[in-house]
């Protein structure tokens, strides 16, 4: 019998903080949101969807940023495994930092880079998301 | 004095940047000039000027040319006219109003800021009378003030023009006057949604009859958008009497001073181009105007050297671009141009003075500093010849950042440093 199922807001048997599952839901609608901008930008040529994608990029960073925080606080915790969550929302921050750095190039000159990037930070985030959220309790009660 | 201090060095230098070709083997001026490759890394180069005060240290000249400060703590110098009677009026301030549009505009915007002034945009017309003619401008006085970030001068027998921001309004002159006598009245309005390049360059023609206006681009390569481009990156010739305007050469990216060459009449112009192409990229230039001629900007640079960040491209613009005459070297950011004379010596007498802000975009500083600009036969001839620097030491501590070069028919230099906000006079020693 799962005690979890009687006590779901207590924290030791959750499988993610609240704080923690908030930053993690910030992550794909603005990373999402930058690849279909930049799919605008490069069917338009129209700017103000390549100004777009710049800012999602950067609330994305800051909300992946403040999810690996919680990602690496969690790892050293008891029993807390999360090493392959760890490892995939650093890779995010980091390609998505890389890509926050080619959408600051002028005009076209952040492409098709930026779009390749946005897709591969997108796809990055996903499985990062999946992962963390499918994490089982490990804390205690079985 | 009132000079800028406490400033610290900000370099971000090259990271993940192509390799960079070396300075040695490239031709920086004149009408051929090397066109790397364009090259950008993941950041752009950045080198900014570390403002220090001048203290004890005055700029240098060459041999037989002395300098000194004929006002200081004036409120951001930036173009200067020497009057019939011998005053100088400076046109002081800073305008734009260029949001900013992405992160980089906030980040980039704060460092660049680092090598400027910080004192507040004077907006007015400062007077300067050396009464005895001993060198001593012992007048300073407020021309006229309330006017929008004023830039371009020019007189036209008894009508002054100045080129604020956003029009180009005229105050009637009588020589010896030292305060204008009212409001001045509209000749034109100039474009200036945005302003993200603001200055507003003058000069009158030699009849009298028209003035002409550089008015730069809303951007550094249409990444505002080319609607906002509308009426940018040209020079209006404007009638003095009725104000109407036409666009008398298109496609220049920012035109920062203009100046009329004395017995051809020609208009010239320099230039300031593209950044973000690579240390070497884009030479600002000096050229003579052609009427109804297409510089490039934003397709092509150089004549025919398509900018592949422009979008949509266009083939047609980029065949019909003209090769400027002169290059001055990349990121030297003239901003100040004007004729000698035979009284500024014979070393001296052939050709133009340049005004070089500096530069930001490149890991070696280049320009802070006034060059002389050889003509022979009407045209440039040879290398830039350094005419007045030790604005910026090697170490980056800048003193100063010159402007509006203007040549005193009498026998002299007056240059603007928007940086101490000191006018400069260079003479020749006697």
């Amino acid at each position: 019998m799962n005690t979890a199922a009687h006590q779901p807001y207590q924290t030791p048997h959750m499988a993610i903080h609240p704080l923690h599952s908030v930053f993690l839901a910030g992550i794909l609608p603005l990373f999402l949101g930058a690849l279909l901008t930049d799919i605008a930008y490069y069917q338009t040529y129209q700017i103000q969807w390549s100004n777009f994608a710049s800012w999602m990029i950067a609330g994305g960073l800051v909300f992946a940023g403040l999810a690996l925080l919680c990602g690496i606080i969690g790892m050293f915790r008891v029993n807390a495994g999360g090493k392959l969550y760890v490892g995939l929302i650093l890779a995010t921050w980091i390609i998505g930092f890389i890509n926050a750095l080619v959408h600051a190039k002028d005009v076209w000159a952040s492409m098709p880079l930026g779009l390749i990037l946005s897709v591969i930070v997108m796809l990055l985030a996903c499985v990062a998301t999946a992962v963390r959220f499918s994490h089982r309790s490990t804390g205690g009660v079985q | 004095m009132n000079r800028p201090r406490l400033y610290s060095v900000l370099t971000l230098s090259i990271l993940l940047s192509a390799c960079t070709s070396s300075d040695d083997d490239i031709v920086k001026y004149g009408a051929n000039p090397t066109l790397p490759e364009p090259e950008r890394g993941l950041l752009p180069n950045m080198t900014i000027a570390e403002p220090a005060p001048w203290g004890d240290q005055i700029p240098t000249v060459p041999d037989n040319f002395s300098i000194t400060a004929i006002a200081t703590n004036l409120q951001i110098p930036r173009q200067t006219m020497v009057l019939p009677n011998g005053d100088i009026l400076v046109a002081e301030g800073r305008g734009g109003n260029a949001s900013k549009l992405k992160p980089k505009d906030v980040i980039a915007g704060y460092i660049k800021g680092q090598g400027n002034t910080s004192v507040k945009s004077g907006n007015r017309l400062t007077l300067l009378r050396d009464a005895d003619r001993d060198g001593t401008y012992e007048l300073q006085t407020v021309f006229a003030d309330n006017l929008n970030a004023p830039y371009g001068l020019a007189l036209i027998e008894n009508a002054l023009y100045v080129a604020n921001q956003d029009a180009l309004v005229r105050f009637d002159y009588t020589s010896g006057q030292t305060r204008a006598s009212g409001a001045p009245v509209t000749v034109t309005k100039l474009p200036s949604e945005i302003n993200h390049h603001w200055t507003k360059s003058l000069t009158a023609s030699a009849d009298g009859r028209y003035l002409y206006v550089g008015i730069g681009s809303n951007s550094n390569i249409t990444e505002r958008g080319m609607e906002v481009e509308l009426d940018r990156a040209m020079i209006w010739q404007i009638e003095a009497e009725t104000g109407a305007y036409k666009p008398y050469a298109t496609g220049i990216r920012n035109p920062t001073a203009l100046t009329i060459q004395p017995e051809t009449d020609k208009l010239w112009v320099v230039v300031n181009e593209r950044d973000e192409l690579g240390p070497n990229l884009v030479p600002d230039y000096l050229t003579a105007v052609q009427e109804g001629g297409f510089y490039g900007w934003p397709y092509s640079y150089w004549g025919q050297h398509v900018d592949p960040r422009v979008r949509p491209q266009n083939p047609d613009k980029v065949a019909e671009a003209i090769v400027p005459d002169y290059a001055l070297g990349s990121h030297v950011a003239a901003l100040g141009v004007d004729f000698s004379t035979g009284s500024m010596g014979a070393d001296f007498s052939d050709g133009v003075f340049v005004g070089e802000h500096g530069s930001w975009n490149r890991p070696d500083p280049a320009g802070y500093r006034v060059v002389f600009v050889p003509f022979s036969n009407g045209s440039p001839a040879g290398d830039p010849i350094d005419f007045v620097t030790g604005f910026r030491d090697a170490d980056g501590k800048t003193r100063g950042r010159p402007v509006g070069v203007t040549v005193d028919p009498k026998g002299a230099l007056i240059i603007a440093d928007d940086l101490s906000n000191t006018i400069w006079r260079v003479t020749r020693n006697q």
